[in-house]
């Protein structure tokens, strides 16, 4: 493998015991001394923090405040805390809470169930509610559910709720969206700062813009919507600098199975992890919505990106609500720290079952596959259809496979039918897809990602071998137990389009 | 079928009857607050003072299903019986296929059907199925696992499917965050980890007893006994009831609902 990698190398730290600054008078706080970050932190936490008995002012009580990371500051801000310390167990406002049909009901049925029937939602305009997953299908409970989320939006009159009655046509729902995390950048709910919870594993997609994002279950998210808090353990930071040039074969999809094949699918559990360096600054919005995205996949609480004039130009036209961006101190203390030289890295898939299953996709030239699947918030967004695009445009050639193409949003699937591509003589993407004999674009929302109810389009129901830009490919995950998926990024999917087998798309763009 | 009740009565979703035709009935206050969780202090199973419907009959179920002993205090809390044995990385889409996920856990009926589910995403490598073919319940009531069990989504369909079969405890070498958290959150299953690898020591159908207080797992079959680790900073919240008594608790929230 020719990345230059060098494996953990620990951060040196700073003060240590807290106790050595005579804090012992200080509400039982987490013990965990800091140097304990060289290691491996151990999950059990020392102590749990109480409610404050009173308001110590930093001054007051002479501390000297340690660097925090971002992830850290984010959360000592929302906790209204001077000072945090991974370990330490905290009540954090919420500035954005989102669920979907698949947990919304759930959620809402808590939420009703421990607050009274009558109870109201602690915000109405800071819940975002966005059915997404199982949308266009003939299921009863499906359907239903998403009516659970219109009854409840309308009695609570949340402010943002994006609708959809007419499954037939999705364009005749104005309100409609389609994938929740997509959705929520696009709308401008992502701030530098803030807190934003889902009840899904990929809200840490969200951490793409410099905010703390993270899934939960329908209980928290019940808690949630009545309080606007949530009892938080600080994760501590792993941090990752991606330096160099952004090769012209690569994508964030393949930094990022680089880095899961590295850690392990456990490898960030219950910790942050933080992408800096050269090529995350030069990487645009939905390409770092990409990396944080699979932070879940190595077991990661959230991942983050520091925001900068990329993240502010993203966001100029879609919110006007005041944010303020947080950064990692330089004195911030990281559990370990991976360098990778991105010049070095290649083309990479995710082999059946294990999003860590890594290998280069040149080595992989021998698998025949029967299918490829592009969509979902990992690899459906405007950015990740221009790369296939690309690439087949390089080739001009037509799929060896059946191609299904699936936008994550109503505006992905505009922007196909409307933005021309950039060397293409004026084509728009879906006419470079049709040229090349891809499957018409299919109605926004999360569809067989997950595999979903059976008359999911393109669910995988016979055993098949897929290779698709989505972010998880354990046993089932698509439909068919034994259908085997290769993850991959845009360009490696549409590679493997054009030849029928798993193909480094350097054998089309170079 | 749910979908028969959707217009005039969507709120049966989540409402208190068992009955799939019930009408919501409006302004049932929960008479004590109290969110499942195998609270050390929580009441003997047959109790019907559970705010969550779910967990009453989550309850009940697991008093018919396995003669473990009641929990009344945390020193004397054991979970008793077959244990069901997985390896690593046993991600959500195995516990609980995604295509079920239009099942509402709160709501009764649907808490069943998704019980009768769980693990049926385990590969056919699983020669014993964790519920029987024609079984909605299963006759395990601890599951043993090995590396960051429950990876994958949030789904909290997750830990509330086993709890719903009729498990009663996982013990696992690791667990995945979001699930460990759902299940302190639910109740639904007591996430214990382990000091060995259990996956190798243990073998699907071994019976076993669980002792919280002394933390500690009895193989009967093998006659072996292994340390488990103490529950860390998840106990606090499980000792007060799960998060929503653990916030009334500590102050955070009123301790009536409106």
């Amino acid at each position: 493998m020719a990345s230059s990698l060098v494996s953990p190398s620990p951060i040196s730290s700073f003060i240590t015991n807290k106790k050595d600054l005579g804090f012992s008078a200080f509400p039982s706080t987490s013990q965990i001394a800091i140097q304990k970050c060289k290691k491996q932190v151990s999950k059990k936490i020392v102590s749990v923090m109480a409610p404050q008995q009173s308001e110590r002012k930093p001054a007051t009580t002479g501390s000297v405040k340690t660097g925090m990371t971002m992830t850290e500051k984010i959360l000592a801000r929302a906790s209204e805390k001077p000072q945090l310390t991974p370990g330490d167990n905290v009540w954090v406002n919420v500035d954005i809470l989102m669920t979907h049909d698949v947990c919304g009901p759930g959620s809402i049925g808590i939420f009703k169930k421990e607050f009274g029937e009558n109870a109201k939602v602690w915000d109405r305009e800071k819940v975002v509610i966005i059915p997404d997953h199982y949308i266009f299908t003939s299921d009863e409970r499906a359907n239903r559910n998403v009516d659970i989320l219109r009854d409840f939006c309308t009695e609570q009159n949340i402010k943002y709720f994006y609708d959809i009655k007419d499954l037939g046509n999705f364009k005749a729902n104005p309100d409609y969206k389609g994938v929740c995390h997509v959705a929520l950048a696009q709308e401008g709910h992502c701030r530098p700062g803030e807190v934003l919870l889902g009840t899904d594993s990929h809200t840490c997609t969200a951490g793409a813009f410099g905010q703390f994002a993270t899934g939960i279950g329908n209980t928290d998210a019940g808690f949630v919507l009545g309080t606007g808090k949530l009892l938080l353990k600080v994760p501590p930071t792993l941090r990752f600098v991606m330096d160099g040039e952004m090769p012209p074969y690569l994508l964030a999809k393949d930094l990022i199975l680089q880095i899961i094949g590295e850690i392990s699918v456990a490898g960030a559990t219950y910790k942050s992890m933080e992408f800096v360096g050269t090529t995350v600054e030069s990487l645009n919005m939905e390409e770092r919505m990409t990396l944080c995205n699979m932070v879940v996949e190595a077991g990661g609480k959230n991942g983050v990106v520091p925001a900068d004039s990329t993240t502010f130009k993203y966001l100029e036209d879609k919110t006007s609500l005041p944010y303020e961006p947080v950064y990692s101190d330089a004195q911030a203390s990281f559990l370990s720290e991976y360098r990778f030289d991105v010049s070095k890295l290649e083309p990479l898939v995710a082999k059946p079952h294990s999003p860590d299953n890594r290998a280069l996709a040149r080595e992989c030239k021998d698998v025949k596959i029967d299918r490829v699947y592009i969509g979902s918030c990992t690899g459906g967004k405007t950015e990740d259809f221009l790369a296939a695009a690309k690439l087949f445009l390089a080739s001009g050639k037509k799929v060896k496979v059946p191609t299904f193409l699936v936008p994550a949003t109503q505006k992905v699937w505009l922007d196909l039918y409307t933005l021309p591509v950039p060397g293409s003589g004026g084509k728009t993407m879906s006419q470079i897809f049709e040229e090349a004999g891809c499957d018409t674009p299919a109605s926004p929302s999360c569809g067989a990602c997950l595999g979903g109810p059976k008359d999911t389009y393109a669910r995988m129901n016979e055993p098949k071998v897929c290779v698709s830009t989505t972010n998880r490919n354990f046993p089932g995950r698509m439909g068919h137990k034994e259908g085997e998926i290769y993850l991959a990024s845009p360009y490696t999917a549409a590679a493997s389009a054009l030849t029928g087998y798993v193909t480094d798309p350097r054998e089309f763009l170079q | 079928m749910a979908a028969s009740l959707i217009r005039t009565s969507y709120s049966s979703a989540f409402a208190f009857s068992t009955s799939k035709a019930s009408v919501f009935s409006p302004s049932v206050s929960p008479p004590s607050i109290k969110v499942p969780t195998f609270s050390p202090t929580v009441k003997p199973l047959s109790s019907t003072v559970a705010p969550h419907a779910a967990c009453a009959i989550s309850l009940t179920t697991r008093a018919t299903l396995t003669p473990s002993s009641v929990p009344s205090d945390t020193l004397t809390t054991t979970f008793h019986g077959l244990c069901y044995v997985v390896g690593d990385n046993i991600d959500t889409d195995q516990i609980i296929p995604a295509e079920y996920l239009t099942l509402v856990p709160s709501n009764p009926a649907e808490y069943e059907k998704l019980g009768s589910y769980a693990l049926i995403g385990l590969p056919s490598s699983y020669d014993t199925r964790f519920i029987e073919p024609n079984e909605t319940k299963t006759k395990y009531s601890i599951v043993i696992g090995g590396a960051n069990f429950g990876c994958g989504s949030s789904r909290e369909h997750a830990p509330v499917a086993l709890g719903a079969a009729g498990a009663k405890a996982v013990v696992a070498e690791s667990y995945a965050r979001i699930f460990f958290r759902n299940s302190v959150a639910t109740g639904e299953v007591y996430p214990l980890e382990s000091e060995v690898r259990l996956c190798e020591e243990c073998k699907t159908g071994d019976v076993v007893t669980i002792e919280l207080g002394e933390s500690r797992l009895i193989n009967h079959s093998t006659g072996k006994e292994y340390k488990l680790k103490p529950i860390g900073d998840a106990g606090p919240v499980i000792d007060a009831g799960g998060i929503f008594a653990y916030a009334r608790k500590t102050g955070m929230i009123p301790s009536e609902s409106n």
